[in-house]
C-alpha cells in the first residue's frame, strides 16, 4: 500500500505543474497567434490597395473616393505630428507632476492629487473630444492662435508653422488634446517609478550635501530611466491610436502642410470616419485596411526605437 | 352529496371560465403575435423610422429593429440578405436591383440647407447661388466680402473675414446630394471633384455627422456648411437663400421642399430614381432628395416590411412633419403600393406561392 500511495502522490505532484505549465504555454502561444492572425488579416485585406497603388500609397497625398485614388501620406503625417506634439507637451508636464507628487508634496495632499490624475485617465475619450471642441477650440481661435501668429508671424521658417486661418481647429489643437489625455498615463507610470527608487540612495546623496535638483538628476532619474521611457511609449501608443477625441478637433481634411493651424487627419480617425460608408471588398475598404496595417507598423517602429534607445543608454554606462 | 355537487360545480365553472377566457383571448393572441423585422442603413432617416416603429406597433403588430449604420451598410447587408430591409439616402442602380432581385421605393424626403455663421447677418438674409457655393468650396472665394458675394447682397454689411468651409468628413448621403447639386451648378466642380458620398475636398475642414457640422458652423465665425433641414432648425442655424432654376431666391422650409417634390417627375422615374435637385418650381428649394428602402422581391418577410410602411404612408405623415421630414405626395404613395403588388410583397399578397 505504501509504495502505491507514494507514487500517487508523486504523479499528483507531476500533473499539477504540468497542467499549469501547459496553461501558461497555451496562453502565451494564443496571444502570439491572435497577434499573427491580426497582422495577416490586416495585410491580406489591404493587399488590393498595396498592389493597386504600390509604394505611392505611402507617399501620395490624394484621397479621392470619386476617382478611386487612395493614399496614406496626409493621414500618416497627421498621425505622427499630432501624437509627437502630444508627447512633447505631456512629457515635461507629467514628469513635473509625478516628481512633485512623490518627492515634494506631503503624502496626505499627494494622495488626493494622485486620485485625481487617475480619474483623469478614466475619462472616456469622447468626453475629451467634446471638451476640446466646445472649450479648447474657441480658446485656440480667439487667443492662442492669434497670439502665436503675432509672435512667430514674421520669423522665417517658423512662420510656416503658424500660417493659415485661425479657426481653432487643426493639428496643434489635436496635439494639445492628446497631451491632456496621455498625461495621466505617463504620470502614473513615472510616479510608480519614483516611489520605487530606494530611499537609501536618495538619503545618502542628501547626506553628502546634494541639492534636490542634484538628487533628481543624478540619483532618481538614472534609476527610473527605463520605466520613464516605457511610460512615454505607452502614452505615445495611445496618442497614435486615439480616434474620437481627435476627430472632433483636427478638422478631418486630407492635407499635410507645414502649418500647425491647418486641418488635417490621422489614420485612426480616417478609418473611423470612412469605414461605415465603404462597400465590402471595394478598393476603398482595402485602402482603409492598408491604413490600419500602416498604423500597426508605426506602433511597432515606435516600440522598437524605444527599446533600441534604452539599449544604447545602458551600453554607455 | 351536496359537498360533491359543490365541488363538481366548482370544477365545471372553472373549466367553463378558462374555456371562455381562452375563446375570448385567443383571437387577440393570434392578432397580436408580434413579427420582428430588421433593417439597417441611412442615419438620416433613422429618427423617422424609429418614431414610426414606436407608434405603429400596436396596430400592425410589427416590431421594427432599425440600426442606423449608414447607407452603404444598408446596401451591403440587404444584398447579403442578413436583414429584412436596407435604407439608403440615394437610389440604387438598376443593375444592382435586378441582379439581387430587390425592390426599391422612397419613404420620405428632406432638404439640404446651406448654413452660415456670419457676425452681423441675420437669419435667411444672405443670398447665394450654386456657382458661388461651388467656388467657395473649391477655394476660389476665400473671404466673405468677396465682390461676387457683395454684388448679390448689396443691402448687407458683409464682414472681411476668412471663409471656413465645413463638410461631412464621414461618408454620407447628404454629401452625395450636396455635391450632386454643385455638379449641376458648376462645370468646374463637375470636372474636378464630382459627386459622391465623400469626395476629395480641396479646402476646408470636415466634421463627423450632421450634428457635428451644425455645431462646427455655430462654433466658427465665418463658417459655412450644409446640413439636413431638420438639423438647421434644431440648432437655430442661419440658413442662406439660394437661387433656384426659376431665378427666385428661396429660403428653405417645408413649403419650398414640398414645392420641389411636386415639380419632380415622379411617375416616369424608373425605380423612383427621381431627380429632386434643381426642379422647375417657382418656390422650389434646389437641394432636395428622397430616402429609400430596399427589400427582396417575392419574400414573406418583405410583406411585413410593406405592412409597416403602408401604415407609415397612411398614418405617419404627422410624425414625419413633426420631425421635419417631408411626406411623399399622394400619387407617389399610390404608385408605390402598385409596385408592391407587382413584386408580390404587398401585405397579404398570395403571389409568393404562385412563383415558388
Amino acid at each position: 500500500m505504501m509504495p502505491l500511495k507514494k507514487s500517487n502522490h508523486r504523479s499528483e505532484k507531476k500533473i499539477i505543474p504540468l497542467f499549469f505549465s501547459g496553461m501558461t504555454w497555451f496562453s502565451s502561444v494564443l496571444i502570439l497567434l491572435i497577434f499573427l492572425g491580426l497582422i495577416l488579416e490586416l495585410f491580406g485585406q489591404g493587399q488590393l490597395a498595396f498592389s493597386t497603388f504600390g509604394f505611392d500609397f505611402l507617399t501620395n497625398e490624394v484621397w479621392n473616393p470619386v476617382t478611386k485614388q487612395f493614399s496614406a501620406r496626409a493621414a500618416l503625417i497627421g498621425t505622427l505630428v499630432s501624437s509627437f506634439i502630444g508627447v512633447m507637451i505631456a512629457l515635461p508636464v507629467s514628469f513635473g507632476c509625478a516628481y512633485c507628487l512623490s518627492e515634494i508634496l506631503p503624502k496626505k495632499v499627494a494622495k488626493y492629487i494622485t486620485a485625481a490624475t487617475q480619474l483623469l485617465a478614466a475619462i472616456p475619450s469622447i468626453i475629451f473630444g467634446m471638451w476640446g471642441f466646445f472649450v479648447v477650440v474657441p480658446g485656440m481661435a480667439n487667443y492662442v492662435q492669434p497670439f502665436l501668429k503675432w509672435i512667430f508671424g514674421d520669423v522665417p521658417f517658423l512662420q510656416l508653422l503658424f500660417s493659415g486661418g485661425t479657426f481653432g481647429i487643426g493639428i496643434l489643437t489635436a496635439g494639445i488634446i492628446l497631451a491632456v489625455m496621455i498625461t495621466p498615463f505617463i504620470t502614473a507610470v513615472m510616479q510608480e517609478a519614483f516611489s520605487n527608487t530606494p530611499a537609501m540612495l536618495k538619503e545618502s546623496a542628501y547626506s553628502l550635501g546634494a541639492t534636490r535638483w542634484e538628487v533628481m538628476h543624478h540619483v532618481t532619474l538614472p534609476w527610473v530611466q527605463k520605466v520613464v521611457v516605457g511610460g512615454v511609449v505607452l502614452g505615445w501608443g495611445r496618442a497614435l491610436g486615439e480616434t474620437m477625441a481627435v476627430t472632433f478637433v483636427i478638422g478631418n481634411a486630407h492635407h499635410a502642410g507645414w502649418s500647425l493651424f491647418m486641418p488635417s487627419n490621422t489614420i485612426a480617425s480616417l478609418i473611423a470616419l470612412e469605414f461605415p460608408e465603404s462597400a465590402a471588398g471595394s478598393l476603398k475598404m482595402s485602402s482603409l485596411m492598408a491604413l490600419g496595417s500602416v498604423l500597426m507598423l508605426i506602433s511597432f517602429i515606435v516600440l522598437f526605437c524605444s527599446q533600441f534607445l534604452l539599449r544604447q543608454v545602458f551600453k554607455t554606462r | 352529496m351536496s359537498y360533491f355537487n359543490n365541488k363538481k360545480n366548482q370544477v365545471v365553472s372553472l373549466f367553463g371560465l378558462s374555456f371562455a377566457l381562452f375563446a375570448f383571448a385567443s383571437p387577440f393572441v393570434y392578432a397580436q403575435e408580434i413579427q420582428t423585422i430588421t433593417g439597417v442603413g441611412s442615419s438620416f432617416a433613422a429618427p423617422l423610422y424609429q418614431n414610426w416603429a414606436a407608434s405603429s406597433i400596436k396596430e400592425t403588430a410589427i416590431k421594427v429593429n432599425y440600426q442606423p449604420l449608414g447607407s452603404s451598410a444598408g446596401q451591403n447587408q440587404i444584398i447579403a440578405k442578413t436583414v429584412n430591409f436596407g435604407a439608403l439616402d440615394m437610389p440604387t442602380s438598376v443593375e444592382q436591383l435586378t441582379e439581387n432581385n430587390l425592390v426599391q421605393f422612397p419613404t420620405a424626403m428632406g432638404g439640404v440647407a446651406v448654413v452660415v455663421n456670419l457676425p452681423g447677418i441675420k437669419e435667411h438674409q444672405l443670398k447665394l447661388t450654386g456657382e458661388i457655393i461651388a467656388d467657395i468650396y473649391s477655394g476660389k472665394i476665400t473671404k466673405w466680402n468677396d465682390p461676387r458675394i457683395v454684388a448679390l447682397n448689396k443691402e448687407l454689411q458683409l464682414p472681411a473675414i476668412d471663409i471656413a468651409q465645413i463638410y461631412r468628413a464621414d461618408g454620407s448621403g447628404t454629401t452625395k446630394v450636396f455635391t450632386s447639386y454643385l455638379v449641376k451648378q458648376s462645370d468646374d466642380w463637375k470636372k474636378t471633384y464630382g459627386s459622391n458620398t465623400s469626395i476629395a475636398w480641396p479646402v476646408g475642414m470636415g466634421a463627423r455627422g450632421n450634428a457635428s457640422v451644425a455645431s462646427m458652423v455655430k462654433n466658427i465665425s465665418g463658417g459655412i456648411g450644409y446640413v439636413e433641414y431638420a438639423y438647421a432648425l434644431q440648432n437655430h442655424l442661419n440658413t442662406a437663400q439660394l437661387k433656384n432654376v426659376a431665378g427666385d431666391f428661396v429660403t428653405i422650409s417645408e413649403g419650398t421642399i414640398q414645392a420641389a417634390a411636386k415639380a419632380a417627375d415622379w411617375l416616369h422615374a424608373k425605380n423612383y430614381d427621381v431627380d429632386l435637385i434643381d426642379t422647375k418650381g417657382e418656390d422650389a428649394w434646389p437641394i432636395v432628395s428622397a430616402t429609400y428602402i430596399l427589400v427582396p422581391a417575392y419574400n414573406h418577410k418583405s410583406q411585413d416590411v410593406t405592412k409597416f410602411f403602408k401604415w407609415a404612408f397612411t398614418k405617419g405623415d404627422a410624425i414625419a412633419t413633426k420631425l421635419h421630414y417631408i411626406p411623399l405626395p399622394i400619387v407617389v404613395k399610390e404608385k408605390i403600393e402598385k409596385t408592391w403588388e407587382y413584386a408580390g410583397i404587398a401585405a397579404g399578397s398570395s403571389q409568393i406561392k404562385k412563383i415558388k
